[in-house]
């Protein structure tokens, strides 16, 4: 036997879970390490490469920025829904639809001036991550049907329902058969936040959104029984929680702004429709959320780090000619070492070298 | 006439044989209360694997092994994770996944648009050669026989043996088998690398015999499938396999319905596994009771030992 043992703790430990992060993030680096290693590259160079040398230009910054946009607003709203035990994985659907309600409108309202077409297209972006979460709502509150499964299936739907719509009736009439919709008319783009850069003024909803979550979660009486929800269900049955309506709520919460990170992608960096408007920003969000340890102050810095690691797999693939695959296998790390640090939160390690007896006399 | 029958079935045959192995692999996995929704990174780590061994050494059956085995190894890492670090098992797959997604990816840069021949079908000269039914039943790959194999050993496993009986006692509930004396921890390892060996061995026929090549994420949403497929089957191993064939009409249903004189775009005809996974969700778990008389009662619950 191992000469270690875990020995639960009474309870949870808060400041341990403030700490894992970190520790994931210290593993996480030392498994790149390896890694690159394993790969016949200078692991230093490479840890440089992926990690510091985005950061080192202005232009790399807005771009670190206008990344963590997406994977701020939708793992928000994915936290509230893991909250409150609602397990909605497929952000990546819902982001989709967002951008073909929201794109939509720009194309609908092409060659048009006006104040007011930007806060529709936002708007029906919004609208359209809602109606696709509805789907799992509808069927998880009526039918009881697996949440995980329905919105992860809607997401392979979403891609092709995009797919098709770019290879057919949106596609640019003057665009040489390219699948993609025209280029949205200058109304229908976000201003730029900084100059020359491709960051626009929509991040700057995403400190409103985690203010907002944070108010939310913490000072409503809706955001305190999805966390008794989450916690003790039972409890929230006795308590006379409407269950369905939670449900609903997380799910709308997270298909909403899901929809308003695929419209603000559509309408800010993409500038039209095309098949591939997101590198699985529905996906990286789920680990943002968690190594935000589902607290919105805490995911607005894991957004950071989360976009960094596909900052950093483009300098690897631009640098070092390595495959852009790096970020995924980066983000899927980042994630197994944080849920393997987490057993630190409910359970210490005890050294049982010397003999079974130490753990006896502590008792 | 029948030239397209027999090609349709043949393509059901093909498209229902990886949802077979990465079903019932599962199927073990949460009899033992275990819930691993990494399904789809272990299929894509089987399939870039297996394509890699394959090339490399130029033999199929050391191919399929490999396959098996990183579908193994990944399990492992779930396993530690979840029976080791007690971590919560849908993230934790969910992580697996992803992780899956990416290393299979980056491993598997260096094989792409690589050709390999594909998996040498059986000829039995006499049988093979009879019309219609010799391709059928007498001119397939070895992994679609032992799809077949694995059923017949699953469902022996699960309903006649000693030891399913162990594995399902632990997944209604572990707290109860512990007493008795079973090792919840070796039944449930057991599970789970069982499921990682056939989810890879789908993988494996991915990329050795469906379309014998590698392509990033070629799995295309099957791990999901076969999760469903599960649910599906109500924990049966005789209903899964009849799900994952009847996924497979569905699948290749794009394929020849255009054939048809059916004019609708080609991303509707994709659409429809997805589509009919969620159907069939719905009309099996709006019967509660039929989930929950079939569901293992500890299914993705943590077991912690006590004195």
């Amino acid at each position: 036997m191992l000469p270690i043992k875990l020995e639960p703790r009474g309870e949870s430990a808060r400041t341990v879970a403030y700490f894992t992060p970190l520790l994931a993030v210290i593993l996480t680096m030392i498994g790149g390490f390896v890694l690159f290693a394993l790969m016949g590259q200078d692991p230093l160079e490479a840890l440089y490469v992926f990690f510091i040398s985005p950061l080192t230009s202005y232009y790399g910054f807005s771009e670190l920025l206008l990344k963590a946009t997406p994977l701020g607003l939708i793992a928000v709203g994915l936290s509230i829904g893991f909250r409150a035990n609602v397990w909605n994985i497929g952000a990546e659907g819902q982001l989709t639809l967002g951008a073909i309600f929201g794109g939509g409108m720009a194309l609908a309202f092409y060659e048009m001036d006006g104040f007011w077409i930007l806060p529709v297209m936002l708007i029906a972006g919004v609208l359209g991550g809602m109606v696709w979460a509805a789907i799992p709502a509808f069927l998880k509150t009526r039918f009881n049907t697996n949440e995980i499964l329905t919105s992860l299936m809607l997401t392979y739907v979403a891609t092709l329902l995009l797919s098709f719509l770019v290879h057919g009736p949106w596609r640019d009439p003057d665009g040489f058969n390219f699948p993609e919709s025209r280029l949205f008319w200058d109304s229908a783009l976000l201003p730029a936040l900084l100059e020359g850069t491709r960051l626009h003024v929509g991040s700057l909803l995403v400190p409103l959104v985690v203010a907002v979550a944070w108010v939310f979660l913490n000072r409503s009486f809706v955001g305190f029984q999805i966390k008794v929800m989450g916690l003790t269900p039972a409890a929230a049955g006795y308590a006379g929680f409407n269950q369905k309506r939670l449900t609903w709520l997380a799910l709308m919460i997270g298909g909403g702004l899901a929809g308003l990170a695929g419209v603000l992608e559509v309408a800010g960096p993409i500038g039209q429709l095309n098949p591939t408007i997101s590198p699985g920003y529905g996906f990286t969000a789920i680990i943002v959320a968690f190594l935000g340890r589902l607290h919105p102050v805490g995911i607005f810095f894991a957004a950071l780090l989360m976009a960094l690691s596909y900052l950093g797999g483009e300098a690897m693939q631009i640098q070092m000619g390595l495959p852009l695959a790096v970020t995924g296998v980066f983000q899927g790390m980042i994630l197994f070492f944080l849920l393997a640090s987490d057993v630190l939160i409910r359970y210490r390690l005890r050294f049982t070298m010397n003999s079974a007896k130490a753990g006896q006399e502590s008792v | 006439m029948l030239d397209t029958t027999l090609a349709i079935l043949l393509t059901v045959v093909a498209a229902a044989t990886p949802l077979v192995f990465a079903a019932l692999g599962e199927l073990i996995t949460e009899k033992s209360g275990v819930l691993n929704l990494g399904v789809e990174g272990m299929m894509l780590m089987g399939a870039i694997a297996a394509f890699a061994v394959g090339i490399s050494t130029g033999s199929s059956m050391l191919a399929i092994l490999g396959g098996a085995a990183a579908g193994m190894a990944m399990a492992a890492l779930f396993a530690l994770m979840v029976l080791g670090l007690l971590s919560n098992q849908v993230a934790t797959g969910l992580a697996l996944t992803i992780f899956g997604v990416g290393l299979s990816a980056l491993v598997g840069k260096g094989f792409v648009g690589t050709p390999l021949p594909a998996l040498d079908k059986l000829d039995i000269p006499g049988l093979t050669d009879l019309p219609f039914v010799g391709p059928l039943l007498f001119g397939q790959d070895f992994l679609v026989y032992l799809s077949f194999v694995m059923l017949v050993v699953v469902a022996w496993f699960l309903g006649k043996s000693r030891a399913g009986l162990i594995l399902r006692a632990v997944g209604e509930s572990h707290d109860a088998a512990h007493a008795i004396g079973y090792s919840v921890m070796k039944v449930r390892l057991l599970a789970i690398l069982f499921g990682g060996a056939m989810s890879g061995l789908g993988g494996a026929y991915l990329s050795l015999a469906y379309t014998p090549m590698w392509v990033e994420n070629m799995t295309a949403g099957r791990g999901w499938i076969a999760l469903a497929l599960v649910v599906f089957g109500t924990w049966r191993p005789l209903r899964a396999f009849a799900g994952a064939y009847l996924f497979g009409g569905v699948t290749i249903l794009q394929l020849h319905a255009q054939g048809f004189g059916f004019n609708v775009p080609a991303q509707f005809w994709s659409m429809l596994p997805y589509l009919a996974t969620i159907v069939v969700l719905v009309m099996i778990s709006r019967d509660q009771t039929l989930v929950r008389l079939n569901a293992p009662a500890c299914l993705g619950k943590v077991f912690v030992k006590t004195k």
